[in-house]
Parts: C-alpha cells; sequence; structure tokens
C-alpha cells in the first residue's frame, strides 16, 4: 500500500471540515497547555531534588492529542510509551495521577513507586503498564487487537513509540502479525528525528518510518506534528479503519523534542544551539494557539482563565501527590506471583526471607518480612 | 499412553474446558506440530484458536502476553527450547514482571510449552537445556514433568495458573514414556516434588529425563546393597524445598543430577539450599552429574552420549558417595 502524506490545508472555518466544535477543539488545545504545564513542572521537581528522574514529551503534545482525541474511553485500549503524557490525558489519566507517578508515591496507580517516573498504566481504563526495554509493547498491543479480533469486539488498540525503537525487532515482527491479520491496531510512531543522541541518519536506512508499513501490507501515513488538526483526521481515519475490520495503520507523527531525552541527558553535547532553536518555530502549542486565535475561538480572556486553570490544576496534581506516603516497604514482595506462596509453602521453612531465597540458617541477608 | 499423548489430550481437554484458550505458534495448526503435540487441535477448534504464527518467537510470546492481558488463556509453543531466546526479552522483562512492576494490576496469565533436552541427535540447536535461565527469574515458573499422569495433572494446573509458566517437555520422553493416565480431572500443584523411590542410603535428586535415569540407576544399586531414595523435582520454580530436604535429612547424602551444563546450572541452586538448610545432616559432600561445560550437545552419537548423563554415571557417583 501507499504511503500517503497528508497537508494541513487552513480551513476556512477551523475544524468544521472535520466536524469539530468549538468546544473539542478548544478540549485539544486544553490538554496540550496542561499537559505541558504537567511536564514543565516535572523538570522543576527535578532541578529542585523532589524527583530523580524526568523523561519529558515536550514537543510531542499535538501529535499525541490530535491521535488519541477520537479513541472511546475505557472500550479502546492505549499502550504508551514514556513520552505518552498527553496521549494519557486524552485517554483519561489525571494530572494527580502523573504525578504519583513522578513522586513514586504507595497510592501511584501506574506501580505504586516501582517503576521510574514515566512508566505509566492504569488497568481500569484499558491503559497498559509501559516498560524500559522499547518496542517490547508494540507486540503487546497486537495481542491485545488479536484477542479483540478473535472475540469479535470492536476495540481499537493504539501503540506508541519514537522512531528509535522502530528499529527493534519487535516492532517488525509486531507489525508483520497485524498485517498478517489485518488487526484492529494503529501504530504511532513519534519521529522526533533522535534516539537519545542518535540522529535519524544513523538510525534509519529511510527517512520516513511510514515506507515501512508497505512491508507488512497496511498503510503508512506521515503527519507534521506540530498541526494538531492534520494529526486528528489521521487518527481518525486509522480509528475507523482499524474498527470497521480494515485493518491496521502505521502513522508516523514528525515531532520535535524541545527537551533533553531525559533529566539525565545533555543534549548540547550533540544538538548545537541554531538546531534547537529553529525547532522552537516547530512547537506544537503556539501553532495551536494561533490557529484558535485567528479563527476567533480564543482571545485573551479565555487564555488567561486557561491558563490560570492549568497553573491550578498542575499545582493541586503536584501537592496532592507529593503529600501522599512513600510505599510500605513490607509490601515490596507482593505481587509477585498471584496466589499466596504455594501449599508447601506454609512450611516454616519457607516464611519469611527464608521465602524469597535470602535465608539460610542464619539469616544472613533476610529476616524481615 | 505415551507422554506427548498426555500433553495433547490435556491440550484438547482444556481448550473444550475454556474457550479462553488458545494454542499459537510455528506449525501447530493443520501440521499439530513438529512433535505431534497438536495433532487434531486444528481440526477441532479452527484456525483462530490454533494458530499457525510466522517465524517469530518474539511475536509468539509478545502477541501471547497482549491476549492474556486481554483476557485470553494463551498456550504458546515454542518448536525447540533451543529457540526460545528471540522472547527471551518479552518473557524475562515483561510477561516475568508485569504483575509486580504494574504493584498486582496486571497479569500474563500463560503457559509457553517448550521441548528441550538432549540424546536425540539434535546437536547444539535442538538439545538444549534451558530451565536455568527461567528457574532463575522471580515472576516465572518452570513446570518439568517426567511422566504422563505428571504431565496432565501439571499442564492443566499451568493452563490454569494466573501466572506465566514455561512448562518444557524432554523431547526423548514423548514416546518412550508411558504411563497411566486416568480419567477425570486431576490437578497436580505446581511446588511439590515427588519422592519416586523410596531408600535409606543416599537421594538422588532430578527431573525431566534424569529422574527416569536415577531410577534405573537406583536399579542398579540394589543388587549391590546401596538404597537410593529418588526424588523428582517436578517444578523448579517455585521448588519444594520441604521434600528435598526431608530425603536429604533422612539419608544424609546428596547426588543431585541435571542435564544442563554443570556450571551455573539448575542443581546449584538445590545444592546451595542442601548446604545452608541441611547441613548438619549431611555426612558427604553434595555431588552433582551433570552435563559437561561445553557449549552444546555435539551431534556424533559417541559426542552425544559422552555430554549425556546416564544411568551408568549416575550410579557410579552414588558408590563413591555411599562409600564416602
Amino acid at each position: 500500500m501507499a504511503t500517503t502524506k497528508t497537508e494541513g490545508k487552513s480551513q476556512t472555518a477551523l475544524g468544521s471540515n472535520l466536524g469539530l466544535s468549538r468546544d473539542e477543539l478548544i478540549e485539544m488545545y486544553r490538554l496540550m497547555a496542561v499537559t505541558r504545564a504537567v511536564d514543565e513542572r516535572m523538570w522543576i521537581l527535578n532541578r529542585a531534588g523532589k524527583i530523580p528522574f524526568v523523561i519529558s514529551g515536550q514537543g510531542h503534545e499535538g501529535a499525541q492529542v490530535g491521535l488519541a482525541f477520537p479513541l472511546q474511553k475505557g472500550h479502546d485500549w492505549m499502550v504508551p510509551y514514556y513520552r505518552s503524557v498527553a496521549s494519557l490525558l486524552t485517554f483519561g489519566m489525571s494530572p494527580r495521577e502523573i504525578m504519583l507517578a513522578q513522586f513514586a508515591r504507595g497510592v501511584d496507580p501506574s506501580s505504586g513507586g516501582r517503576q521510574m517516573p514515566g512508566h505509566y498504566g492504569i488497568k481500569d481504563r484499558n491503559i497498559l503498564s509501559v516498560s524500559s526495554p522499547v518496542a517490547t509493547q508494540i507486540l503487546h498491543a497486537t495481542g491485545i487487537a488479536w484477542a479483540a479480533k478473535l472475540r469479535k469486539q470492536d476495540i481499537v488498540t493504539i501503540t506508541y513509540l519514537g522512531e528509535g525503537s522502530s528499529n527493534q525487532g519487535d516492532f517488525h515482527e509486531a507489525l508483520n502479525f497485524a498485517g498478517v491479520h489485518q488487526l484492529p491496531v494503529i501504530y504511532v510512531v513519534e519521529n522526533n528525528g533522535y534516539a537519545i543522541s542518535v540522529p535519524m541518519a544513523l538510525q534509519s536506512a529511510v527517512e520516513d518510518i511510514a515506507i515501512r508499513a508497505a512491508g507488512y501490507n497496511m498503510p503508512g501515513v506521515i503527519v507534521d506534528g506540530a498541526d494538531v488538526l492534520n494529526c486528528y483526521a489521521a487518527g481518525r481515519e486509522a480509528i475507523d479503519r482499524a474498527r470497521s475490520g480494515q485493518g491496521p495503520t502505521l502513522i508516523e507523527a514528525k515531532v520535535t523534542r524541545l527537551t533533553a531525552h531525559s533529566s539525565d541527558d545533555q543534549q548540547s553535547k550533540y544538538r548545537n544551539a541554531d538546531e534547537m532553536e529553529a525547532e522552537k518555530s516547530r512547537d506544537p502549542l503556539p501553532l495551536f494557539r494561533d490557529q484558535l486565535r485567528e479563527a476567533g475561538m480564543l482571545d485573551d480572556a479565555i487564555e488567561a482563565q486557561m491558563l490560570a486553570e492549568s497553573r491550578k490544576v498542575v499545582e493541586d496534581a503536584t501537592d496532592w501527590a507529593e503529600a501522599q506516603a512513600d510505599p510500605d516497604p513490607a509490601t515490596a514482595q507482593r505481587h509477585v506471583y498471584a496466589d499466596a506462596p504455594p501449599a508447601r509453602m506454609d512450611d516454616p521453612l519457607w516464611q519469611g526471607a527464608r521465602f524469597i531465597g535470602d535465608g539460610g540458617p542464619f539469616g544472613i541477608l533476610g529476616g524481615e518480612e | 499412553m505415551t507422554l506427548i499423548e498426555s500433553v495433547r489430550d490435556t491440550l484438547a481437554q482444556e481448550m473444550r474446558r475454556d474457550e479462553a484458550i488458545v494454542v499459537l505458534g510455528e506449525d501447530v495448526g493443520k501440521k499439530g506440530g513438529v512433535f505431534l503435540a497438536t495433532d487434531g487441535l486444528f481440526g477441532e477448534f479452527g484456525g483462530d484458536r490454533v494458530l499457525d504464527t510466522p517465524l517469530s518467537e518474539s511475536m509468539i510470546v509478545g502477541v501471547s502476553i497482549g491476549a492474556a492481558i486481554a483476557g485470553l488463556r494463551p498456550v504458546p509453543e515454542i518448536q525447540f527450547a533451543d529457540f526460545i531466546f528471540p522472547a527471551f526479552n518479552q518473557i524475562l522483562s515483561e510477561a516475568a514482571r508485569m504483575r509486580f512492576r504494574s504493584n498486582g494490576a496486571f497479569a500474563c496469565p500463560m503457559t509457553i510449552r517448550a521441548p528441550y533436552g538432549g540424546g536425540v541427535h539434535g546437536a547444539l540447536y535442538h538439545s538444549q537445556s534451558v530451565e536455568a535461565f527461567f528457574a532463575h527469574i522471580p515472576g516465572l515458573k518452570v513446570v518439568i514433568p517426567s511422566t504422563p499422569y505428571d504431565a496432565r495433572g501439571l499442564l492443566r494446573t499451568s493452563i490454569r495458573d494466573d501466572d506465566p509458566v514455561l512448562f518444557f517437555e524432554h523431547k526423548k520422553m514423548y514416546r518412550s514414556i508411558r504411563g497411566d493416565v486416568p480419567e477425570g480431572d486431576y490437578t497436580i500443584p505446581i511446588g511439590q516434588a515427588k519422592v519416586t523411590r523410596e531408600g535409606t542410603h543416599v537421594t538422588i535428586i532430578a527431573y525431566g529425563l534424569m529422574a527416569h535415569y536415577a531410577l534405573e540407576a537406583a536399579d542398579l544399586l540394589e543388587s549391590e546393597g546401596v538404597s537410593a531414595e529418588v526424588v523428582d523435582v517436578r517444578t523448579l520454580r517455585p521448588l519444594d524445598g520441604e521434600t528435598l530436604l526431608n530425603s536429604v535429612r533422612k539419608t544424609g547424602k546428596a547426588v543431585i543430577v541435571y542435564e544442563d551444563n554443570r556450571f551455573g546450572g539448575y542443581g546449584a541452586e538445590i545444592a546451595a539450599i542442601l548446604a545452608e538448610e541441611a547441613f548438619d545432616h549431611l555426612d558427604g559432600p553434595i555431588v552433582r552429574v551433570t552435563g559437561p561445560d561445553v557449549p552444546g550437545v555435539p551431534y556424533n552419537h559417541v559426542l552425544e552420549d559422552w555430554f549425556m548423563p546416564n544411568p551408568d554415571r549416575i550410579a557410579n557417583a552414588v558408590r563413591r558417595l555411599a562409600a564416602y
């Protein structure tokens, strides 16, 4: 199938060709703005020494909100990656829940403080837990979509990765399987041009990841990630295609990474100042704001109100999450297996630390439950 | 019935019981698997539930994880345990950790079946014993049955278990080991070893094909007046340490047999547990009879025989230890 490139054209009435109301457009902008505010706060908390690690999605928000906006919350499945804050907020995760992951608190619904920040997941909202090895999740999304097809459920699964991850075998194995069975799944490659420090030219033999779709019998679509409505249109089309049984889609969103890879990265070592300055012109947030203002949907008063609201949301999320308790170390042995230790483990030999294997007659390492 | 017939019938029975069970892997469909472990399932349950996959082991396991998350109960087959390594990341980083890393929210109920083991002229890449890699990983269960009866009871339990289980079947036993398998829905709990022969002088601890060789060795020794007790480990993780320790506390001597390379093999963990927990009862060194430390089982039959532990080797080790 052909790789298509859709161009964002300004519409006479913004969003009307897509059936989007003003309220929906404002909601999309709000999601982007809140995400940015949450993200910026994460970096402040990191510099303040309150959270040891940040991984960020600044520059990706337009693609994430646009592509995820047409999903059915609570019905469809999202298999995110570590830059997915905007996707997650769009799909029903709250800023408080995002912040709980930053502070790794006990009530953090993503992992109860077990994982690094950025490793989100909430079962009751169909958001699968994120891990750190890249592209493994692409197969999980494919498996969820396979199950939906077998059970004749009209569930759409969307999953995300960076362009760097698209070089992993799991990506190709997943797309091939989805192509064979024409599964209801959408693969979104958020191409920000860098795999940590390695530029596209050294990462990929082709300039556009989307053309790889041709090898797997699915459409490959390139969207400008700075153009929110263009992303929305591509997302909706892929979602409709998946839901109506017409199979998978690979979408490549060309985005910009406005921050370093993570709080442990110094991007000035491999990106020059001119480039980083130029990339700011591809920030989706001011671009969408300008579109909304030109369309008369946003003015100073509304913007001021939204800014105040997003500040309030971030303050609340930060303060509330920070105030939650750390996880109890006594719970750290839980959830290794579903069941209590098997019957024979009731023997005193296997109780306590002995069960997890750091026992011995002298209890050298263990001794506490 | 043979061991492979037991596996096949159990799969069919479980699939009739629970529609969420799906079998997927290379050649598991119309062909019925290269060993015929899934023969007939495609005809009975159709291509949706008995799926021939692309030659992509990571995909087989990764898709199974997603399907399990979505409520199915996959029983993926890896054609040979030797080929499981492309899926190692999915098993270790994802399946084993999903429950722990999500604080109990998500789980991966699935049973990964794979034939393992040497003695079948399979050479380096169709003979490996891979259990040590997986038994090392918290979050996984590892099961190795040695009889058709145990295969049925343990496979049922594994499929019904809510955690990922590695279910390794020794391919030399598929058709060489026969045994009675009763009708009825019996299960065997994961985490229980079994004393398969009572004895007083030495305990031989083994699993899989080696559990049979241990019994043969015990037979050889009986006429010499050496009474060997044999314990079949059956489930490597969780390990039933109690049964092992009770036996060794009684006999005071332990020989551990495993077919894998010696260094860092699964039996080394058993040896460590015995040393930690039964030191006061031991009156001889803990002895291992294992495959040698070469990178694989070589092909030519004299080389393969050189590699494989056998009843004579086990008996020799027991003789030396009994005289200690």
